[in-house]
Order: structure tokens, then C-alpha cells, then sequence
């Protein structure tokens, strides 16, 4: 079982909802992102999605590709991300971490290099936003022979059709993109997102993690109702710009944001 | 180290995934997946739809003003001293460029799927340009996506498309060029994928663009190929166009692909010298990978992060290009090769001074590597040039590199 099936089915098992907080990795300075990763931790993180800066994230609005330009200012790469991974984990060998990015840094390293150095660093999970299922038979088997999670998305355009075909490529959970935008583009509406992930949860038995759009407490608690987990970026990576000079600062301001989640999501816990 | 390429191989490419060979495909995030595959399928319905061809042919005619001619540069040839060298005119096309081609296509194919609302990115301007043009012609929504530093360069432009009726979009961040005009038009798009069509102005972009640009601008190699025959009796021995993301290159060379004998040439921006690192070159300089929906050649680091491009024109400033030049690279069907800013303005002066034709700046890149070319070969072979846009538009920045003030 991978670290991150044991936390989803251990947090299933006590009727809770994983929290999984979004940062770019290097942003705002690769010597903090590690310090980060372990204030997420404490503020309640059951995983970490960890981005890989990319110089033209698409899929992402301009509060993550800033960060990804400040991450590039420092020449944040993605073997330094891997190396902070293997930092992490020297202190904490129970979180997941999913690296989320763009295809290109991968290709750049050479999928198996990469997929090695991920396994050795302690790496769980792979989501890269620009590889549907369809282009991924030539790397999703590199990452599974190694026993990392192959991580798909789902949008509110995706068919039922292609909905159990991503299901079946993925493993781990899949993620749930609640609006039709980029990253920390609009509010989701809660009602379509519930009746959507109902709908996914009737075609596969993976667990459904929700993100875009998840901003606060109530946001968090709304989708965690009807979701496996939420996952909160553009709000935590725009504290992380608010609060780039002072770090005791910008460890408090992330767990000042996330713990409310935490206690909103468990206070739904039956 | 050429393959002989078959109508059969060719019909099959892409394949059903939008592959030519190791390059193309479709690497978007999920939101569009839905929507590209709806566009490949319509437009496989389209394409044999005799309505939609007989609509699209009308518009070439009677509203770009084609066939646009082959001429023989008479004087240009006598002075090189080689090879008869012939100008395909795209530069005499409606809105002076080959762009409108593509955009009269796929302006229609919106209209034909009910989207009324059109975006489009530009780098110099001239593909807003005439894709403002056509919503004009179309009563279509436009809005265009450019790089904050291109609104400055090209400030004419700019203008055109606000007369003709466009929302301009100043485009802030990354490198404020072409390719982020790019990054937020698929932003745009991914926002607004229920109405929204959006028009790409290259050959470049997610499975089935490459595709539908490549379809659109192939007229330019049709009319070039019977207008070769009738003038000269036979195929052309080379021919030469300048590729940014390479549409007007593939327009011209997709007709002649199983043509073994004809040679042809794609000039990409040499900038300030290869050796310098400040071009724009992904296929003579730059490696595989992946951007804006296709494996293609790109300019990146070691790290794949994209390179800032550089080149005095400003529709050649681009760190990618269409995954079939990648593919013909790679098979060896055609050849890249580039040309310096001083070669292109070289280019650009004496084609306007030897034949008074001023060509965009892009296109003088294709001059200038034509003439060398056609200097090794004999009087009695012809290359062919693709004009592929007049140079109104870069008289502002060919003034300021002589120091001269308008």
C-alpha cells in the first residue's frame, strides 16, 4: 500500500477528510520551502501537493506563476525539489508528498532519472497538469513500477467516458479541478461541485480529492462534505507572497490559514 | 538520409492522437480536453462537408484576393547570378500577410459550431490583425491576447485591431511576449471553453490545430505547384520560407512533401548569431520537449525551463515551432537552417531596393538565405520564395536600427 492509500483509508476509517495543502516549491526562497513543508504539517496537513516552478505554468493563474517566477529567480530546479523532498523526510517519514507540475522539467531530466530520484527522495505521488492519460503510456508505467502514485485530473468538462479511462490510469486519488478557470480564478459553486464528485464517486472507487477554488473554512467544509479531501493553493501561495520578507511571520499567517480548515473539515467527521 | 514520403504516409499524418512521429499530441490540462476532441471530430465532418469548403474557397477568393501570384524576380535573379528565383505573393493578400488564410478558416469553423466568441493571440500583431479582420467580416466577439512588451513594439498593430473592433489584452507577465500572449489565451479559454473559439495563428498548440493551421495555409503550396507548372513547366528545384511556428513554411512545403525533387528550406531567426545563444532557433539550436500542448523542438535549459528568444522581427520570436518541421527535421525531409538580424535586413533592402517589394522582416529572413541558395545553383533551376508578409508594419524598428526618426 502507498503512503498515500494508508492516509486516505486511515482517515476513512475515523469518517475524516484529508487536507492537502498547495506550495510552489522555492517560493519564496528555496532554503524556507522545507520549514514550510513541516508548518503545514503541524497546521493540520494530511498531504502536500509540492509544485515544480515552471517558467509558463497555463494552467495556473498569475498568483502561482508568480510564484513560479520567484522560485525561477533563484533557479529553483527540479532535482533541487527533489533533494528537498529527501530533506523533508529526513524529520517526517509519514506525510505524502505529491510533486504537481509541467511536463517539461520531467522530460528535460529524462522520465526515468526523474522517476528514480523521486523514489529515492521519498516521493509519493506524481500530477503533472499537462499529461491526460492518452500522451502518459510512455511515463505512467516508469512511475508505477516504482510504486509512485500516477495522479490524474478530472475537470467539470470531462465525460463519463474518460472520467472510469482516467480512473483506471490512476492510482492514489484523483483530483477534482471544481471549476472550469485557472488556479484562483473564480468560486466554485458548491452545489455543482457536489453533484459532480457524487457522480465521479458512482464511477470509481478512488478517493476524490477537490481543489480550485478552496479559500477558507467554510469553502473547505462545504466540499469536504461531499469530497475525500480539499486542496487549497492560490490562497496559501498569495500569504506566502503577502509574507516573503519575514518567515516566523509567514509561518504563522499559513497556520493561522489552515488550521480553521482543519477544524471545519473534522468537525464534520461523524 | 531523406525518406520518400507516399500520399499514404501522409494521409496518415497525424494520427488519430495528433502525432507526427515523436512530436505533436495533446498535452493540456483535462479542462480542454473535451473541447479539442469535439473540434478534431467536427472538424473531420467539416473537411468533407462540401458547404463549408465551398464557403471557405469563396472567402479566399473574393475576400483575401486569391490565387495570389507567382512572380519571377527578374532583376533579383540576374543579380545573384544562380538560380531563377520566383516570389510567391502572400504579401498581397488581404490584411498583407499569409495569416488570414487560416484565420478565414477557422473563423468559419466557429461559425459553423455556433461559438460566437473569438480569441487569439499575437506576437507582432499580425495574426490579431487579421483575426480581428475576419470577426469584423464574421460579427464575431474578438478579443486578442498580447505580450505587454509587443503592445509597445507594435503600437500600429495595436490600433489596427481596436478600429477593427477587438478588446486588446496587454499581457503581463513572464517574458511579456509572444508565448505568455499564448499562456493566457489557453487561460482565457480554459475559463470560457463553453463559447469560446479560440483562433491559433500558428502550426503550432494542442492536437488538432497543428493540424487545421496546416490544412488552411496549404493553399499557398497548392497554387505554388500549378502556378509552377504553367510558368516554368516544372516543380520548383527549392523552396525557402522562414518559420517561426511555421505556418506559412508548412502551407507552402505540405503540397510537395512526396515531390522527392524539391528541396525545401526552413529559416529560422539566427538573431544575434547562434553561437550567441540570442536567437530564435529551436530547430537548428534547441532540443525536444513539450510547450503549449505539443512535443516539439524548443529553446530551454538544462533545467527545461523555456528560454527567453530573440529576434529583430518580432512574428519569429518564439522559443517553439510546429511539431511537423520537427518531425520533417528529424526524418530529414526538409532542411532548417538560419539567417542573422543583419543577414534579414540585408534581405529586406534588397528585395524592396532590386524589385521594390518591401518584405516583412520575418519574410526577409527567407530572402536572404534564398539568395545565397540560389547563388550555388544553376540558371536553369528555380526557387521559390514565400513572400509571406509586406513590411508596412516593421518600417518603425527598420527605421530605428539606420538611427533614422520618423
Amino acid at each position: 500500500m502507498s503512503r498515500i492509500e494508508g492516509v486516505l483509508k486511515a482517515l476513512k476509517g475515523q469518517g475524516r477528510k484529508a487536507l492537502i495543502p498547495y506550495i510552489t516549491a522555492g517560493d519564496p526562497h528555496p532554503d524556507v520551502t522545507v520549514d514550510l513543508m513541516h508548518t503545514l504539517v503541524k497546521a493540520g496537513a494530511d498531504i502536500i501537493e509540492l509544485g515544480v516552478p515552471f517558467s509558463d505554468p497555463m494552467a495556473d493563474g498569475p498568483v502561482i506563476q508568480l510564484a513560479c517566477e520567484r522560485a525561477l529567480v533563484h533557479g529553483t530546479s527540479l532535482r533541487q525539489v527533489i533533494a528537498m523532498v529527501k530533506e523533508f523526510r529526513k524529520t517526517d517519514d509519514a506525510t505524502p508528498v505529491v510533486l504537481m507540475g509541467y511536463l517539461n522539467p520531467m522530460e528535460a531530466m529524462g522520465y526515468e532519472t526523474f522517476a528514480d530520484a523521486a523514489k529515492d527522495a521519498g516521493v509519493d505521488g506524481i500530477l503533472t497538469v499537462d499529461l491526460p492519460p492518452e500522451e502518459a503510456d510512455e511515463v505512467a508505467p516508469l512511475f508505477t513500477q516504482r510504486n509512485l502514485d500516477a495522479i490524474f485530473l478530472l475537470a467539470p468538462t470531462t465525460t463519463d467516458d474518460r472520467i472510469r479511462a482516467i480512473s483506471e490510469h490512476s492510482s492514489g486519488y484523483v483530483y477534482y479541478v471544481s471549476i472550469k478557470g485557472v488556479t484562483g480564478s473564480a468560486t466554485i459553486n458548491v452545489d455543482e461541485v457536489a453533484e459532480k464528485v457524487n457522480h465521479i464517486h458512482e464511477l470509481t472507487a478512488l478517493p476524490v480529492g477537490v481543489g480550485f477554488g478552496i479559500r477558507d473554512a467554510e469553502t473547505a467544509a462545504a466540499v469536504g462534505r461531499v469530497s475525500d479531501g480539499v486542496i487549497v493553493g492560490s490562497v496559501l501561495v498569495d500569504t506566502i507572497a503577502r509574507n516573503q520578507a519575514d518567515t516566523d511571520q509567514l509561518k504563522r499567517a499559513l497556520t493561522d490559514l489552515l488550521h480553521p480548515m482543519r477544524e471545519a473539515l473534522d468537525s464534520l467527521a461523524s | 538520409m531523406s525518406v520518400k514520403l507516399t500520399e499514404e504516409m501522409l494521409s496518415a499524418l497525424p494520427d488519430a492522437r495528433g502525432h507526427f512521429g515523436a512530436f505533436g499530441g495533446r498535452f493540456v490540462s483535462e479542462t480542454l480536453m473535451d473541447s479539442l476532441m469535439t473540434l478534431e471530430k467536427e472538424y473531420a465532418r467539416l473537411k468533407k462537408d462540401p458547404e463549408f469548403q465551398a464557403r471557405f474557397d469563396k472567402e479566399l477568393a473574393d475576400y483575401v484576393g486569391r490565387p495570389t501570384p507567382l512572380y519571377f524576380a527578374e532583376r533579383l535573379s540576374r543579380e545573384t547570378g544562380g538560380a531563377q528565383i520566383w516570389l510567391k505573393r502572400e504579401d498581397l493578400c488581404h490584411t498583407g500577410a499569409h495569416k488570414v488564410n487560416n484565420t478565414i478558416g477557422q473563423a468559419l469553423l466557429a461559425s459553423f459550431l455556433g461559438k460566437k466568441r473569438i480569441i487569439a493571440e499575437t506576437g507582432a500583431g499580425q495574426h490579431g490583425v487579421a483575426t480581428a479582420t475576419v470577426c469584423a467580416r464574421l460579427g464575431l466577439e474578438c478579443h486578442v491576447f498580447m505580450g505587454a512588451e509587443d503592445v509597445q513594439r507594435q503600437s500600429l498593430n495595436v490600433f489596427r485591431m481596436k478600429l477593427l473592433g477587438a478588446t486588446v489584452h496587454a499581457v503581463e507577465g513572464g517574458t511579456k511576449t509572444l508565448k505568455d500572449a499564448m499562456n493566457d489565451a489557453m487561460r482565457d479559454w480554459v475559463a470560457n471553453v463553453d463559447d469560446t473559439f479560440y483562433i491559433i495563428g500558428t502550426v503550432a498548440g494542442p492536437h488538432p490545430y497543428p493540424l487545421l493551421v496546416r490544412d488552411f495555409q496549404s493553399v499557398i503550396g497548392r497554387e505554388t505547384r500549378r502556378q509552377a507548372l504553367e510558368k516554368t513547366g516544372k516543380l520548383p528545384d527549392a523552396l525557402v520560407a522562414c518559420v517561426g511556428g511555421g505556418s506559412n513554411a508548412i502551407g507552402m512545403f505540405y503540397p510537395f512533401l512526396a515531390d522527392e525533387s524539391v528541396e525545401l528550406y526552413g529559416v529560422e531567426a539566427g538573431g544575434l548569431g547562434i553561437d550567441t545563444g540570442k536567437h530564435a532557433a529551436p530547430l537548428c539550436a534547441g532540443r525536444p520537449g513539450v510547450l503549449h500542448g505539443n512535443r516539439t523542438y524548443l529553446m530551454e535549459d538544462e533545467n527545461g525551463q523555456i528560454a527567453g528568444t530573440h529576434s529583430v522581427s518580432a512574428g519569429l520570436d518564439y522559443p517553439g515551432v510546429g511539431p511537423e518541421h520537427s518531425w520533417l527535421k528529424d526524418i530529414g525531409r526538409a532542411h532548417y537552417v538560419s539567417v542573422t538580424d543583419d543577414e534579414a535586413m540585408e534581405g529586406f533592402r534588397k528585395l524592396t531596393r532590386v524589385e521594390g517589394i518591401m518584405p516583412a522582416l520575418e519574410t526577409a529572413h527567407a530572402v536572404a538565405y534564398a539568395i545565397k541558395l540560389a547563388a550555388t545553383m544553376d540558371k536553369d533551376q528555380t526557387v521559390v520564395i514565400n513572400v509571406s508578409g509586406r513590411g508596412d508594419k516593421d518600417i518603425n524598428t527598420v527605421a530605428k536600427l539606420e538611427g533614422i526618426e520618423i
